[in-house]
């Protein structure tokens, strides 16, 4: 569903992603685990078109959008919870989510989908007419994906849900990410620092250092590889 | 007492064309982070929109100024906010993300553009604007006169403030400007179209700015190409005053200004009338540099 080749992206002189290849399958969860630094942000960031590419191709279901705005992105049909929740947070949660959904006038179809999220994330409705700047980081993490789905996306980018959360609502927030994959279908790249979480939850799995893949394979085996299980997973 | 109620009412009709100004700085700041210092000739080319229309839209409604006033308002209004997107399309968007310092000088540029090119066509001499505002005498008392002119002038105003209200808190735009005004990634992240609600923002901004234009030029009937300069001025101190950015407060400093300016000319001496609003912008500068309403900005990384 999407794939990337060869991606170099710069900041001035120093090169952030030196020609990364990565495919993202239809309704498969992909993660891509990495140190901080590595170039796992920019990636996210380059394919919501927020960076540009210096070189190396974007297809999304075999059109070439590595030129496209933001905007064309998100009508394309990828939607990002960037890191750091980016929470719009002196507008009320209902209004955050209104502008997830920004680009659609579907209107009925919005209140179902607006539906869908207060499904999984109950906290949100009890919130709903709060200023995303009074929720705690975990009901902000749960907007910012909530947000996400508003746009109804065929792909969904997430950038380190568990950033900054307590322990106990990432594991709900992990949850919740594969019920959307689940119930919804939904194609999801995941970016994590946390590659235990990351791992146990995604199907297919990449492994980012200082802007080079070093690694890849299926979620499960990337989890027994032994260079992994010292470097990220702690042992 | 009746004296100082006048004085009150044409410093709340000053003060509400101030607050119609600084509301078009204060959405600019707060989307873009810096001043449109062009903004006061916009105001200028309202107020010559209205000079020379008005006589021509007078006549079509058989001098029914009821018909012509609002009319005259509207055309100055659309013929502004054109300009206030051309001026955002040519002279600002190329330079978006280029340092704050860069478009402030550009914006400082295209005022001293307006007001040279206007004194080089038009020429510099003031002229009459007409009577737009039928002059009637309200309400007369033993101790106050209240005219027409003070009533339409703050009605409208307060009007248009509640229309902008509106626009910004209940529509999708105005929910988009008030995310882009927080963090512009987020938004774009959104699929907002980050040059289109900008362009929305001018068109907002110099329509206010051109109403404010007509309004003015109702109590001070003297149109000339320098004629943005002070109210311009004045307005961007009562926008600072409110605290930069925040709406409300940018009425409320407006309103602040019109009336204080208009006591002190009153009370003190006119020729205090100009220092009054600088007094108070080194005033907030020096105590409260965030502005009466403004909350103390986090720096974003």
């Amino acid at each position: 569903m999407l794939i990337l080749s060869d991606l170099v992206v710069a900041y001035g002189a120093i090169k952030a992603l030196r020609g990364i290849s990565v495919k993202v399958p239809e309704q498969q969860i992909v993660t891509l685990i990495g140190a901080n630094g590595a170039g796992k942000t920019t990636t996210l960031r380059t394919i919501s078109g927020l960076e540009s590419a210096q070189s190396g191709l974007i297809e999304f279901d075999d059109i070439d959008i590595t030129s496209y705005k933001p905007h064309q992105i998100v009508a394309a049909g990828i939607s990002q919870s960037p890191e750091g929740r980016m929470i719009f947070a002196n507008l009320s949660v209902r209004e955050n989510l209104a502008m997830g959904a920004y680009l659609r006038r579907d209107k009925e179809k919005i209140k179902q989908d607006r539906e869908y999220v207060f499904h999984i994330f109950p906290r949100l409705h009890e919130r709903m007419k709060q200023q995303g700047g009074t929720l705690s980081g975990g009901e902000q993490q749960m907007l910012a994906i909530g947000r996400a789905l508003m746009a109804r996306p065929r792909l969904l980018l997430l950038d380190e849900p568990s950033l900054g959360i307590a322990p106990k609502l990432v594991q709900l927030i992990f949850e919740k990410i594969q019920e959307i994959n689940r119930e919804l279908g939904m194609t999801i790249l995941l970016v994590e620092q946390n590659a235990h979480l990351a791992l146990k939850v995604a199907h297919y799995a990449y492994v980012l250092e200082t802007g080079e893949i070093t690694l890849e394979g299926p979620a499960a085996e990337i989890e027994q590889n032994e260079d992994v299980r010292k470097a990220y997973l702690g042992e | 007492m009746g004296e100082f109620l006048q004085q009150l009412m044409n410093g709340l009709s000053l003060g509400s064309i101030y607050a119609l100004i600084a509301l078009g700085y204060t959405m600019v700041y707060g989307i873009l982070r810096f001043i449109n210092f062009a903004h006061g000739e916009v105001f200028m080319v309202g107020a010559f929109v209205g000079l020379w229309s008005a006589p021509a839209i007078a006549d079509f409604f058989g001098g029914n100024l009821f018909i012509a006033g609002p009319v005259v308002i509207l055309l100055a209004m659309v013929v502004c906010s054109i300009l206030g997107v051309l001026n955002e399309r040519i002279a600002y968007r190329p330079l978006r993300g280029k340092p704050t310092i860069i478009v402030l000088i550009t914006a400082i540029g295209v005022s001293l553009f307006y007001q040279n090119f206007f004194q080089s066509v038009v020429g510099p001499e003031p002229r009459r604007f007409p009577d737009l505002i039928p002059q009637t005498r309200v309400l007369e008392t033993d101790y106050l006169i209240v005219g027409s002119t003070p009533l339409v002038v703050i009605g409208t105003a307060f009007g248009l403030m509640w229309l902008l209200r509106f626009v910004v808190l209940h529509t999708k735009v105005g929910t988009a400007m008030r995310a882009l005004s927080f963090n512009l990634q987020a938004a774009r992240l959104m699929g907002i179209n980050v040059d289109r609600v900008v362009a929305f923002t001018f068109v907002l901004g110099s329509a206010l700015a051109a109403a404010a234009a007509i309004l003015f030029a109702s109590i001070y009937p003297s149109v000339h190409p320098l004629m943005g300069l002070f109210p311009g001025l004045k307005a961007f101190v009562a926008a600072v005053l409110g605290g930069i950015g925040n709406l409300p407060g940018a009425a409320l400093g407006g309103l602040i200004i019109g009336v204080t300016e208009t006591l002190v000319t009153g009370y003190v001496s006119a020729t205090y009338r100009d220092a009054v609003a600088f007094t108070i912008l080194i005033l907030i500068l020096l105590f409260r540099p965030t502005g009466l309403l403004g909350s103390t900005a986090t720096e974003k990384v």
